[in-house]
């Protein structure tokens, strides 16, 4: 995508649901690629989007989904990883955008789910509910090619593009305060050892 | 393998043994952030296209970098100062440790043998007590004659039974940082 992207700013960003993109994104996928979600009501959307053995669900760690995917991202360049984080999360963690843009993953792709509030945790407001814009900060980061996706169809046209183009790629997505659609099984090893298999690194 | 007794051990700089030791291990990914003695050994490992080397802003963020590539096939290590270790209390304890990752920690021992800054000092307190609470192994290096063997071993241990193992560089081994009047 150009740096031109003619994208859409977040106030004018079309306020979606994060259990609905999250299928969406599912859906996209047919190569076995790789999916981090982070703590909380991401993982959880992932995990009640289907059980894919190339999910892996982050049960603490706050702010560590994109860190891994970038990890996994490194470890397997033939492969397309995709992070998924929340605005509360990716806050605690802000420098990794920097440490994303310098190693430059070309399979490398972030989706940001910025309901504006720590909704986990009884729904306080994140700095997005004020002033902060991580789209812009991503950018200033450097990673060029981040936007906020505009609605549910130029979610999915950016996803298809972080799929067939070089990243790395950040997706900015409004949302709303709908629940998460199940809770993941908490079981890390097994998450973990499930997620190797996925990966084709154990048979 | 190495040997306690490898010869030529003694002549050669601790960096070098520690490099060498990384790649007869196939430790593949090595992430850092910067401390003063750790210099050598972080350009040394830039300069050999062996390595994968990445520079995040944090501690924590090498830890999470370093666990995916693990679980996508590669082996990674984090180089850091005892300040850094003093960071990571909840990345190990909420995901190396319950995902059972063999992550290898390597830390430039600051706050110990001649230290200035009484904030190293107190964060080097906190350092083996928090490898200890978590049950992570930890190994002391003061002797050049045994960080092939230590670190072979040791990395090979952490594979096998999928455990985070932590290499603590003293100021015996590295001379340490040193204040100048
Ligand atoms: C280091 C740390 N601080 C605080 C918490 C408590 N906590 C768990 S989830 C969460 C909120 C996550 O917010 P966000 O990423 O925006 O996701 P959302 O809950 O909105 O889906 C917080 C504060 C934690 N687990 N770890």
């Amino acid at each position: 995508m150009p740096t031109h992207d003619p994208a859409v700013t977040r106030g004018a960003a079309l306020v979606m649901n994060r259990f609905d993109l999250t299928r969406r994104l599912v859906s996209k996928l047919h190569r076995e690629e790789a999916v981090v979600a982070g703590i909380g009501n991401t993982n959880f959307d992932l995990w009640a989007a289907g059980r894919r053995p190339q999910n892996f669900y982050m049960l603490g760690s706050m702010g560590l989904a994109c860190p891994i995917a970038l990890g996994v991202a490194i470890a397997q360049p033939g492969r397309r990883v995709f992070g998924v984080e929340g605005d509360g999360s990716i806050l605690m963690q802000l420098g990794c955008l920097g440490t994303i843009a310098a190693a430059a993953p070309k399979n490398l792709a972030i989706v940001i789910m910025d309901n504006g509030v720590y909704q986990i945790t009884g729904g306080q407001e994140t700095l997005t509910a004020r002033s902060t814009d991580l789209v812009a900060m991503a950018r200033g980061a450097g990673i060029a090619k981040a936007a906020w996706a505009a609605d549910e169809a130029d979610f999915e046209r950016r996803i298809e593009r972080a799929l067939a183009e070089d990243g790395p790629w950040l997706i900015g997505a409004r949302i709303d305060a709908g629940p998460p659609a199940a809770q993941t099984e908490r079981d890390p090893a097994q998450i973990r050892e499930r997620f190797m298999r996925g990966l084709g690194v154990r048979g | 393998m190495s040997s306690p007794e490898s010869a030529g051990a003694r002549e050669r700089p601790w960096h070098e043994l520690v490099h060498h030791a990384l790649k007869s291990s196939r430790v593949k990914l090595v992430t850092h952030v910067p401390d003063r003695v750790l210099a050598p050994l972080i350009a040394s490992l830039s300069a050999d296209d062996f390595f994968t080397v990445v520079s995040p802003a944090r501690e924590e963020e090498a830890v999470g970098i370093c666990t995916g590539a693990w679980m996508g096939g590669t082996l990674g290590a984090v180089l850091m100062q005892t300040s850094g270790m003093g960071t990571l209390a909840n990345a190990l304890a909420s995901l190396v440790v319950p995902y059972q990752i063999p992550l290898l920690m390597i830390v430039s021992e600051r706050g110990t043998l001649g230290e200035y800054n009484l904030g190293q000092v107190m964060v080097c307190r906190t350092m083996r007590p928090i490898l200890d609470s978590l049950g992570i192994e930890h190994h002391t290096l003061a002797r050049a004659d045994e960080v092939g063997f230590v670190f072979e071993r040791a990395i090979q241990q952490a594979v096998s039974t999928q455990s985070p193992v932590a290499f603590i560089l003293s100021p015996l081994l590295t001379g340490g940082k040193v204040f100048r009047h």
